[in-house]
């Protein structure tokens, strides 16, 4: 049974507010199995080896969608999970995935989630994860998450990677390997306040013809937090990808980006972009035509950036 | 009503006071439509920009209905219902036309309700509702939509700066027969920052400010003659 905490933690992360009815999950709670169900096309089987499980999608099963997320609330706990998705070709699948840590003691708790996703030839993969922290504790909320992918040839992922807010410290590690014609949109958005820090590494390979790739990486640091960006792509083929990051610096935040293209292919296509800065002053007063306090116009533009 | 009572607004530029308003006077009646005219660096803007209290005036006051809003905040006064369509609207990343257009209005609008008011400002609904109010809209697309942000409200005064600008001409004419009409409809009185003749046309009241001062005020068949005078005089006041 989940508490009440626990069921508005996953309804944060996971759109859910309990263990689901139908299709295929499982619900970490405390390192431990909360709940799993395995459907006729979607197998999920808990790791013999190591804490984790094995995510099986069979070929060309369509419209279905798999929620595997996380809840942290016992404070101390360091939790390490290993998650390997295996995408039949073919497959069209969505996986929601995210971590939600409630912390109100004094231990710091932590949860490094190792994601591997096989996605196989011409499947279609949308991912959601989405990091949020929350309890009145002095012990930290830390999130590091690594992520491999591996696109077959033709396959398709797109991955939203949130982080809501409350994470005092993440480092975020992220790589793909794009086959031909294979396709990758990485969506990044982050916000983090009071002393919190963030990292995220991205290396995307673009290894066969036609292959592409796109990382949008928006960001809002507040207070004294920092932020460091560090998304590359390398062209090792006939390949295009675009990099994009952006950010909103407030208060006594720092944020660092570090966009890095490379082509090894004289046909690769990069580019990339990148800007820092506070919310335009225009911004605000045009709200505040509308009626808004500089306070919540400054809300607004924020949720809209993050959005 | 609107009341401007000697109005002045001076800036510090390189350790000497320039000013850009001085003195001005004008009353907006209900039910007006003023269309402010002058050469560029005049202080239209400025006015305006006033008028909303995204400045505020180093003398005279402000009155709205009677009150003194000299020392209301921007927030203050759009509550009270000034409105004020920018020369150039900025744009916001994340949003899109449609949450735009609810938070001029100030509660969620059905799409039908934002399909009209793109409409009459001669955007296709459809392709426009999500659209996001950013970098990939032209800059005639974004001054449509910051009249529409004007239309999507009540207001006791509407101001419009230059609304034309970045419009091309086919879809301007097209504009200038609905502005007047649907304005009046959702504003009780209305100032126009304006170049363009058709629209100093559909004025009840001309003003033209040029530096810093009022130099000309009257209906359109006083001013508009005088106007074409000092055209055909000088060069020195024509502009695009």
């Amino acid at each position: 049974m989940l508490e009440n905490f626990e069921k508005e933690l996953l309804k944060t992360i996971a759109d859910i507010s309990d263990l689901p009815g139908a299709g295929a999950f499982n619900i970490r709670r405390n390192g431990e199995s909360a709940g799993r169900h395995s459907t006729e096309n979607i197998v999920i089987e808990p790791k013999k080896d190591k804490p984790g499980i094995d995510i099986k999608v069979m070929p060309f099963t369509k419209h279905e969608a798999v929620h595997i997320p996380v809840i942290v609330t016992e404070s101390g706990l360091n939790d390490v999970v290993y998650n390997d998705f295996y995408i039949g070709e073919g497959a069209e699948v969505r996986i929601v995935a995210g971590c939600g840590i409630h912390n109100n003691g004094d231990c710091d708790s932590r949860h490094d989630g190792i994601h591997r996703f096989h996605i196989g030839k011409n499947a279609k993969v949308t991912y959601v994860e989405k990091h949020y922290g929350e309890g009145e504790g002095t012990g930290a909320r830390i999130l590091n998450p690594v992520t491999e992918v591996f696109l077959d040839e033709g396959a398709e992922c797109e991955m939203e990677m949130v982080q809501i807010k409350g994470v005092d410290s993440t480092v975020r590690d992220t790589k793909a390997n794009l086959a031909e014609n294979a396709k990758l949109l990485i969506t990044e958005r982050l916000m983090t306040h009071g002393a919190q820090t963030a990292r995220s590494d991205v290396v995307i390979n673009l290894n066969g013809d036609g292959s592409s790739a796109q990382i949008i990486s928006r960001s809002v640091a507040r207070d004294t937090s920092e932020q460091i960006f560090y998304p590359r792509a390398v062209g090792n083929s006939r390949c295009r990808a675009h990099v994009q990051c952006d950010s909103i610096i407030m208060d006594s935040a720092k944020i660092r980006s570090i966009p890095e293209i490379a082509a090894n292919h004289c046909d690769a296509q990069i580019v990339h972009e990148a800007a820092i800065g506070r919310i335009n002053n225009d911004q605000l007063t045009k709200l505040c035509t509308l009626g808004m306090t500089p306070e919540d116009a400054e809300q607004v533009i924020i949720e809209g950036f993050l959005s | 009503m609107l009341e401007l009572k000697n109005l002045s607004f001076t800036v510090d530029g390189a350790g000497r006071d320039t000013e850009i308003i001085r003195d001005v006077s004008l009353t907006v009646p209900d039910g007006e439509f003023l269309v402010v005219t002058g050469p560029n660096g005049g202080g239209k803007s400025t006015l305006a920009r006033l008028i909303m209290g995204i400045e505020q005036p180093t003398a005279g006051q402000i009155l709205l209905n009677g009150r003194d809003i000299t020392a209301l905040s921007v927030t203050e006064r759009a509550r009270l219902g000034v409105g004020y369509a920018f020369q150039q609207p900025p744009r916001f990343k994340g949003m899109t036309v449609r949450r735009l257009l609810s938070l001029a209005h100030g509660s969620p609008l059905p799409e039908d309700v934002c399909c009209e008011y793109l409409t009459n400002v001669g955007l296709c609904s459809r392709e426009y509702l999500n659209r996001e109010v950013d970098g990939s809209l032209s800059g005639g697309e974004m001054k449509r939509i910051e009249i529409a942000t004007l239309m999507a409200r009540d207001l006791e005064i509407a101001i419009f700066d230059e609304p034309e600008a970045g419009i091309d001409l086919w879809s301007f004419s097209v504009l200038v027969k609905t502005f007047k009409n649907l304005s009046k409809r959702k504003h009780k009185s209305v100032i126009i920052i304006s170049h363009q003749e058709r629209i100093m046309q559909l004025a009840d009241h001309l003003a033209v400010i040029a530096d810093g001062a009022v130099a000309d005020y009257g209906t359109k068949e006083e001013i508009f003659p005088r106007l074409m005078n000092d055209l055909n005089d000088s060069c020195g006041f024509r502009e695009g």
